[in-house]
């Protein structure tokens, strides 16, 4: 089971490492992780998409709420919130192909960034099914390389992981 | 104009700390020359593992942080095994490392070492500190962050150059915001009722008690609660102490190395009170069994304790002193059935047995024991790690005084330097360290620390020629291969009166208990050095 996890942290050099040392030394497996700062500069989100049984995410909820930097740990409900993950990827592609690879990004709501005569780079932002989707066509065709920045995810409606002050 | 050093100093004397425990070095000079100026007695350790270690005991017995001083590159990293074992055993101890310069800072200079990065997983906090001006608040917050909730280590590493820079002034915080850490003291009162509920409903209740009860300083009103409700109590290794060793109720210590009796009654009864543990696998082996045959109420400071080891029917978050008061309030006149009160009684008495006597070798058991009653009452036994601690927890009948050894960790080499940390912090008590030959070697070289401060603590080597813990599971698992286990000694008596401190060897109780009563006489220091056959076994 995937689970979500918003975590409210204060903006400064180090706690990424707390952080990151706790997953690792506590053998907690995390699929995905997204570092942005807030709109309040002293606070930076870290989107955590970890895989686990309830024991095992109750108590990585846990752990990260005892670390002193860790100002609020959010579990986001399914259904309950919208995630999107960023990828790039960088395909083969012949001149013949090309038609072929446009109508691929425009079915699955890419961007094409970059062309060359011989490569194709799409731009997604989407949720992981659909990067995976758009992944899953593309292969035929040669994949050269993805680049991911892991998922972010906000609640929907009224809804606030944490409420950063920046505008009390 | 005042210097970093100079806060420093200032923000341990606003603290109220006047012993530090600490190995100076180039990047901690500064603070060595302001400490120079101050009333801080500072004890000079011969190692830096020793100087947390005896935080850790001076912290213990004194019921504030222990302080422990070093420089940066070894000797920062020297302290890591120290921190490790207050932090497993949850005691407040702070450690200040002296750092290169900033400017210097990620370029691999002398003795230049990332600290702060290495401690991560030993620490409950660590502070690198960049600004001069941060001093008082970092001091401040570490200090609390260290003695509240569950307590543990907190490093702050101070680079050479904030010691030497001077700043306009100096003013202590009086409160500490730390955003992101507040610890919950009152345990909910749905909760509570819902605990008593569970109480009332059981058979055969039991309390486990930890290392929880004696740091929030609950152990009185632990007692109280077992007197009034009849309830028996177990501990786990660091909980020893929790109740006198002689209390009716009081069933000694569970687990693997534990009393047979302690053991029988975890596994009878049907409802677990445990409080302030967290049932490591050397208390528990089996933990889902245990929450399989019986229902768990688990009290503890940290929430992340519940449900960790042992699958919890009813958690209580608080300070146990608050949720004992809690439970006592609401108790009621509830009280264990007959039954299980003579039962548990009756196993006390049927299974106490007196261990056999290995001709010409002391029987380290008896010997423990019968110590106990030579301390006065309130006296401190530091047992190390090994077969010797297991003798101690065991056999040690504690009155009002401690019992004090590294239960999380298992670090040898703790109860010399500890035991130092103990008899500074409460100087008017027995003060004895018991180690085996292994353990002792480990840290043999604070004898000089003792020496040049003349510290009467009392010193006993059980002394087999082994790894006596290790050997042990040698000849139980693997076929008697005696692989690594076997030591060759020295002569220790020599070693100790090179350090002018008087010493004995025996092979006698008689021997032993003889020399043990001009030794607790004296207010000197002294190594006693018991020959133990090598077959003793650890229970």
């Amino acid at each position: 089971m995937k689970y979500t996890l918003s975590v409210i942290v204060e903006n400064h050099s180090g706690v990424l490492s707390k952080i990151s040392g706790l997953f690792s030394r506590r053998s907690f497996n995390i699929d995905s992780l997204a570092v942005g700062v807030t709109s309040n500069p002293a606070f930076s989100r870290i989107t955590i998409v970890a895989d686990g049984d309830e024991h095992v995410v109750e108590q990585l909820e846990k752990q990260l709420n005892k670390l002193i930097p860790v100002i609020k740990v959010k579990r986001l409900v399914e259904g309950e919130y919208v995630s999107r993950e960023l990828a790039l990827v960088k395909v083969q592609s012949t001149p013949r192909r090309r038609g072929e690879l446009m109508q691929i990004a425009d079915l699955m709501s890419a961007k094409i960034v970059d062309i060359t005569p011989s490569t194709f780079t799409f731009e997604i932002a989407d949720t992981n099914e659909r990067l995976q989707t758009l992944f899953d066509l593309l292969k035929p065709y040669g994949i050269k390389e993805i680049v991911r920045t892991g998922t972010v995810a906000i609640e929907k409606g009224q809804g606030e992981a944490y409420h950063s002050g920046f505008n009390d | 104009m005042i210097s970093g050093a100079d806060i420093m100093i200032k923000c341990l004397e606003a603290e109220g700390i006047d012993t530090v425990f600490g190995y100076p070095g180039a990047a901690i000079c500064p603070f060595y020359d302001s400490l120079y100026k101050s009333d801080i007695r500072h004890i000079l350790v011969r190692m830096e593992q020793s100087a947390v270690h005896a935080a850790n005991g001076y912290s213990r017995c004194s019921r504030k942080a222990g302080v422990c001083i070093a420089t940066s590159g070894p000797g920062a990293t020297n302290m890591i095994t120290g921190i490790a074992t207050a932090y497993s055993d949850s005691i407040p101890v702070i450690c200040i490392t002296g750092q290169v310069k900033r400017e210097l800072i990620g370029r691999d200079v002398f003795q230049e070492a990332d600290i702060t990065g290495a401690c991560e997983p030993f620490v409950k906090h660590s502070y690198l500190v960049n600004d001069t001006r941060d001093l008082p608040r970092i001091f401040k917050e570490a200090f609390h962050i260290a003695t509240t909730g569950r307590m543990g280590p907190v490093l702050i590493d101070v680079p050479q150059d904030v010691q030497e820079e001077l700043v306009e002034s100096f003013e202590y915080p009086e409160k500490v915001e730390i955003v992101g850490y507040k610890p919950n003291y009152r345990g909910h009162k749905m909760q509570i009722k819902k605990a008593l509920e569970l109480l009332r409903s059981s058979e055969k209740p039991l309390i486990v008690a930890g290392g929880g009860v004696l740091s929030s300083g609950s152990k009185l009103k632990l007692v109280k609660f077992s007197e009034q409700t009849g309830i028996p109590v177990i501990s786990t290794l660091m909980g020893i102490g929790v109740m006198p060793s002689e209390h009716d109720n009081y069933l000694g210590m569970l687990g693997t190395h534990g009393k047979k009796y302690a053991n029988r009654a975890l596994h009878e009864s049907d409802l677990l009170i445990v409080c302030g543990a967290r049932l490591g696998d050397r208390a528990v082996a089996r933990p889902d069994q245990v929450s399989r045959t019986s229902k768990i109420i688990h009290i503890d400071i940290d929430p992340a304790e519940i449900g960790k080891n042992v699958t919890t029917t009813v958690p209580i978050v608080g300070d146990m002193k608050n949720v004992m008061e809690n439970l006592l309030d609401e108790i009621g006149d509830y009280h264990i059935s007959e039954e299980w009160a003579s039962t548990y009684s009756e196993w006390k008495q049927k299974m106490f047995r007196v261990p056999p006597v290995h001709e010409g070798f002391v029987e380290p058991r008896t010997l423990v024991s019968k110590l106990s009653f030579m301390m006065k009452s309130k006296g401190i036994l530091v047992a190390d790690v090994g077969q010797n601690q297991i003798w101690c927890a065991n056999n040690f009948r504690i009155r009002e005084g401690r019992f004090l050894t590294t239960g999380g960790m298992g670090t040898m080499g703790y109860s010399v330097p500890a035991a130092i940390g103990a008899k500074l912090a409460r100087p008017t008590r027995d003060v004895v360290a018991v180690c085996g030959d292994g353990s002792f070697q480990m840290n043999l070289t604070e004898l000089g620390t003792i020496m040049q401060n003349n510290i009467d603590i009392k010193i006993i080597v059980m002394r087999n020629n082994r790894l006596g813990m290790v050997r042990e599971l040698q000849s139980n698992i693997y076929g008697g291969r005696f692989s690594g286990t076997i030591l060759g000694d020295p002569d220790f008596t020599k070693i100790a009166e090179a350090y002018g401190i008087k010493t004995a060897e025996v092979s006698s109780n008689e021997e032993a208990e003889k020399i043990a009563e001009t030794m607790f006489k004296s207010k000197e220091p002294f190594v006693l050095i018991c020959n133990v056959a090598p077959e003793t076994p650890s229970i």
